[in-house]
């Protein structure tokens, strides 16, 4: 179907149904009951998780087919935020235009930051680019206030211009939505106990990452995608046959900014603010963390990756000491405070101490990730039958471009 | 002239600092070639060694003080540090004011231990792994080491002052003949700057005019030789990733007085280190040492009122356009030898 085999159809029909019913599946614990702070069925989170994926699977892109580790992709995303809040504060609040722009914009920048990190491999390069993400941040920070807004960010304001939309009411505030369906509404299903929510802006950002996840997979099958990997396998080998490989990383470069300009513009449709602190380096680090985590080279490694941490983040920040004390109350007094103590630093507020651990664990035991701890559970009980869970079909090979 | 004088000096301290670390980053590189991220968090946890020591030699016990009554006439309790106990009281009070000082004693054990554990828990383990691997397990390591500090120490900066002796500034203009008051300079950040001198100054010694640092200079040039001679350079390898923690701590714990120490200063200044360390060339110690100085002043410099006029947020970005400046036209950076890092 669409031009993919048997294996990657199925694998995007299993993508595009869980997301289409994720608000069941991310619920499956009835409103009220003490289970319920573990659901992710609403639409703040939902969209995060939908958003950060589009995010990993453009990064994966980039690192995970040519292995070139980029510390400043978070500065593509910001700059695709800010073309699509300018263009809700110029042209129209139809976040069409807006998520465009993004994408348009955020492909130029990265054009020009590709052109020049390019010119060099391994840590050169994640130095350079981690060089032009702090300088984007910086000058979004100070300089360019006027264009950024600095620390405060920028928001649509009723004094906005909006050719296209023409004047607002008196007394309404501008919404950001899709040909007059706003992103903000919902339907609220409830059954017994449970109240599944359906949200709009949540099935425009599953719809356009579901697309995202299909071009990816393309790009994987294709000859463009072989050439990527020949160049993590062995670029000396390809200059040496007399392929200029600066091309297809530079369109690699491109095409994963072009995804991160496109989470960013889709940020901005749900919660229509940007601020400077989403092209911050750690923001970059994060997506990295979502893909190594995920499982780099894979198909569904990033989504998985970046659904993962987005809901940890959310639940472990979430839990604090009375949770904790109410889960353990069947212990002994003295051993439940203890638990208590032991495992408190790592929630609420310690949610990053948890990420740190999590991501070294990662990185030392399970370079592949999630996927390939799959793989390696599968072959445990399936003994010899490891061709079924391959998914990306390709290995993570331990030996980027350096 | 006096303005330009001025500048030279404020890059100093901070070049010192950039100094400190991207000789410490070059030492572990050229080493064990591993790209260390924790590198910063070493930093951070030197300025916490002072901030420990502080509240170690602070810590406190309630005494009836008999002589002195509050305003209802009862005799007034106040809090005496152990210290006193010990010592008596002006040799306690000397202790606490020199305590940034002192740390330093304090620190360098600290530092080995940590710089042999990290070496040896986790860095060995990342030899073979592609330099991606090695970033991603110091980044997650850095992340993890600053969440520590900040459960025990708090997220706000804790002040630790310099001792009362250099609290106040040098007047350099009057010296040079220049009017007073036109080159002030904090007499800390002199003593910052000389002791950032000693160290480095020290460091080369060590590896120029000792047997170790002989063999470790021939390891770093030639690992697989050296090993076939029957030495066991990872012996002393770790020996230096050890030294190179030391080195950072050191510059984090006397930079105490001139940041306020908080958990994420090694973060900020890790970054900068990095395009230091490429600025000067990967893997040369000299040319760590250079480059971080001269960031530092240059720095400063685009910070000046005239240049912000022509150029607004210079002083922001500058370091970065040196970097890419650089690493675009002398790609082994200013002092990189040939054979290192070449892809």
């Amino acid at each position: 179907m669409f031009g993919l085999d048997a294996k990657d159809t199925r694998l995007v029909l299993i993508v595009a149904v869980l997301t289409m019913l994720a608000p069941f599946i991310l619920n499956p614990f009835p409103e009220g009951s003490e289970l319920a702070q573990f659901n992710a069925g609403y639409p703040d989170l939902m969209q995060r998780f939908v958003i950060f994926g589009i995010f990993a699977i453009g990064f994966n892109i980039l690192f995970g087919l040519t292995g070139y580790l980029s510390f400043g992709h978070a500065a593509f995303l910001g700059v695709g935020s800010y073309a699509a809040i300018w263009m809700m504060k110029l042209l129209t609040m139809n976040v069409v235009p807006a998520i465009f722009m993004a994408i348009v914009i955020a492909g130029i920048f990265s054009l020009f930051v590709g052109w020049i990190s390019l010119r060099r491999t391994g840590i050169y390069f994640s130095i350079l680019t981690l060089a032009f993400a702090q300088m984007s941040f910086a000058l979004a920070y100070s300089v360019l206030t006027p264009l950024t807004g600095g620390e405060t960010g920028l928001q649509p304001k009723m004094a906005d211009p909006r050719i296209l939309d023409g004047s607002l009411a008196e007394g309404t505030t501008p919404r950001a939505n899709l040909f007059g369906l706003q992103m903000s509404s919902s339907y609220e299903l409830s059954v017994g106990g449970w109240l599944f929510t359906f949200n709009a802006g949540y099935y425009l950002a599953a719809v356009v990452m579901l697309i995202a996840f299909y071009i990816s997979i393309r790009i994987f099958r294709s000859p463009f995608g072989m050439m990527l990997r020949a160049i993590k396998c062995n670029q000396q080998r390809l200059n040496y046959t007399g392929l200029n490989s600066k091309p297809y990383t530079l369109a690699a470069f491109v095409i994963s900014g072009m995804y991160a300009g496109l989470a960013g513009g889709l940020m901005v449709a749900m919660d229509t603010q940007v601020g400077p602190e989403r092209m911050f380096w750690t923001a970059s680090g994060e997506v990295v963390l979502m893909t190594i985590l995920g499982g780099a080279g894979t198909l569904i490694g990033p989504v998985l990756g970046a659904g993962m941490i987005k809901y940890m983040e959310n639940i472990i920040s979430k839990i604090n000491s009375t949770i904790l004390h109410e889960w353990f109350y069947w212990m002994p007094d003295g051993l439940e405070d203890f638990v208590v103590a032991m495992i408190y630093p790592f929630i609420g507020k310690g949610w990053h101490l948890t990420l740190g651990i999590m991501f070294m664990l990662v990185v030392i035991f399970l370079p592949g990730g999630l996927v390939e701890g799959g793989q390696r559970i599968a072959r445990l009980f399936g003994k010899g039958k490891k061709a079924e869970t391959d998914e990306g079909g390709t290995k993570p090979s331990s030996t980027p471009a350096e | 002239m006096d303005a330009i004088l001025l500048q030279i000096l404020n890059g100093l301290d901070k070049g010192s600092a950039y100094a400190l670390i991207a000789l410490g980053l070059t030492l572990i590189f050229g080493t064990l070639g591993v790209v260390n991220f924790a590198h910063g968090a070493l930093f951070m946890l030197g300025a916490f060694c002072a901030v420990t020591l502080n509240r170690i030699l602070t810590l406190s016990h309630e005494v009836v003080d008999e002589t002195r009554t509050d305003f209802l006439g009862n005799p007034l309790k106040v809090d005496v540090p152990y210290v006193y106990d010990i010592l008596g009281e002006a040799a306690g009070n000397a202790v606490i004011d020199w305590s940034v000082p002192l740390a330093i004693l304090f620190s360098i054990p600290i530092m080995i231990g940590v710089g042999y554990a990290m070496e040896r828990g986790l860095i060995k383990h990342f030899y073979k792994r592609p330099h991606a691997d090695q970033i991603l397990v110091t980044f997650g390591l850095a992340i993890v080491l600053q969440e520590i500090i900040k459960y025990f120490f708090g997220a706000n900066p804790i002040p630790t002052p310099a001792p009362a002796a250099f609290a106040g500034s040098f007047d350099f203009g009057a010296m040079l003949g220049f009017d007073p008051n036109t080159i002030i300079y904090p007499y800390w950040r002199l003593v910052y700057f000389a002791f950032a001198m000693i160290i480095i100054a020290a460091v080369f010694a060590f590896l120029q005019f000792t047997t170790f640092g002989m063999v470790v200079r021939a390891g770093m040039a030639d690992r697989e030789t050296v090993g076939l001679l029957g030495i066991d350079i990872d012996k002393r390898f770790t020996v230096m990733f050890a030294i190179a923690a030391v080195v950072a701590g050191l510059a984090g714990v006397m930079y105490g007085p001139i940041n306020a120490p908080n958990y994420h200063m090694g973060m900020d200044f890790l970054v900068l280190s990095f395009v230091v360390v490429v600025v000067g060339g990967m893997g040369s110690l000299p040319g760590a040492v250079l480059a971080g100085f001269l960031l530092g002043i240059l720095e400063s410099f685009a910070s000046m009122a005239g240049v912000l006029e022509v150029l607004p947020g210079i002083n922001q970005i500058i370091i970065y356009l040196v970097a890419i400046t650089i690493l675009l036209t002398r790609p082994r950076g200013l002092m990189g030898r040939k054979g290192v890092m070449e892809d």
